[in-house]
């Protein structure tokens, strides 16, 4: 006998979504300290010549909130797009591409940002 | 086997018109302005990056990311980006705040405006201070 249970098995949700919210939150109060310390440091570094830039941008005080920032920032704006992809995608299809995509943008992101911050600490 | 159909296979279902039969609130705005911002600083990453990058490769390619955001273009792609960077960290206190369970009387329309008004004043302090100290 075949019941329409085998229909539904599988297609409920992930069971990601608690880490997600949490995880959400976690990095969201990280970043409040963080991007006040992120502008600041973009204030103070504006119409600087080069040598001044780097040498404020190679400075711990800068080089690790920044580093931090990044990768609380990506975490955030991962789960962020992806319940956006989520909420406008009507086929499965689309939606499968656009968070694939979305998890390979953050990750080019974070290590792209992370290989710079690295870079202007550990010098050239 | 006929019940396969009607599990969703190509069967239009009504949907219910959830967003536009209610009169716009602030603090409905206020949320959709939340998740724009949000978008927006998806794409505004690659901002950070590119200056962070440039800033790692040499006085050169820094000359470069200077001019591009010193332009008039890329002050106003800049100028956007630090009104989303800021509506978006002060409209996330504000649901931080929310998620406390704090604040759902009558002030959450101020909570709502405040985000609006602030994220306005702040970003054009920070600009009046970056030109001051340039």
């Amino acid at each position: 006998m075949r019941t329409p249970l085998s229909q539904v098995r599988g297609r409920g949700t992930a069971k990601f979504g608690t880490e997600d919210y949490w995880m959400q939150r976690i990095t969201a109060v990280a970043m409040v300290p963080l991007t006040v310390i992120f502008i600041l440091a973009v204030v103070c570094v504006v119409g600087a010549p080069y040598e001044r830039a780097h040498a404020v941008l190679s400075s711990p005080l800068v080089a690790i909130p920044f580093a931090a920032m990044v990768i609380a920032g990506v975490l955030h704006m991962r789960i962020g797009m992806q319940v956006i992809i989520e909420d406008y995608t009507p086929s499965d299809a689309w939606k499968i591409l656009f968070v694939l995509m979305n998890n390979f943008f953050s990750a080019l992101v974070a290590i792209a940002t992370l290989w710079a911050v690295a870079k202007l600490s550990f010098g050239m | 086997m006929s019940t396969q159909s009607k599990a969703g296979n190509g069967v239009e279902r009504p949907l219910s018109p959830h967003l536009f039969i209610y009169a716009p609130s602030w603090t409905m705005v206020m949320s959709v302005v939340h998740r724009g911002t949000g978008a927006a600083l998806y794409f505004g990453t690659l901002l950070l990056a590119a200056w962070l990058i440039a800033a790692a490769s040499g006085p050169v390619a820094y000359d470069w990311a200077m001019w591009a955001f010193g332009s008039w273009i890329g002050r106003l792609v800049l100028f956007g980006y630090t009104w989303a960077l800021v509506c978006h960290l002060i409209g996330g206190i504000r649901f931080l705040i929310w998620d406390m369970i704090i604040g759902f009387g009558e002030e959450r329309r101020l909570l709502a405006l405040g985000t609006w008004v602030l994220s306005g004043v702040f970003t054009i302090l920070i600009w009046v201070v970056g030109y001051m100290v340039k």
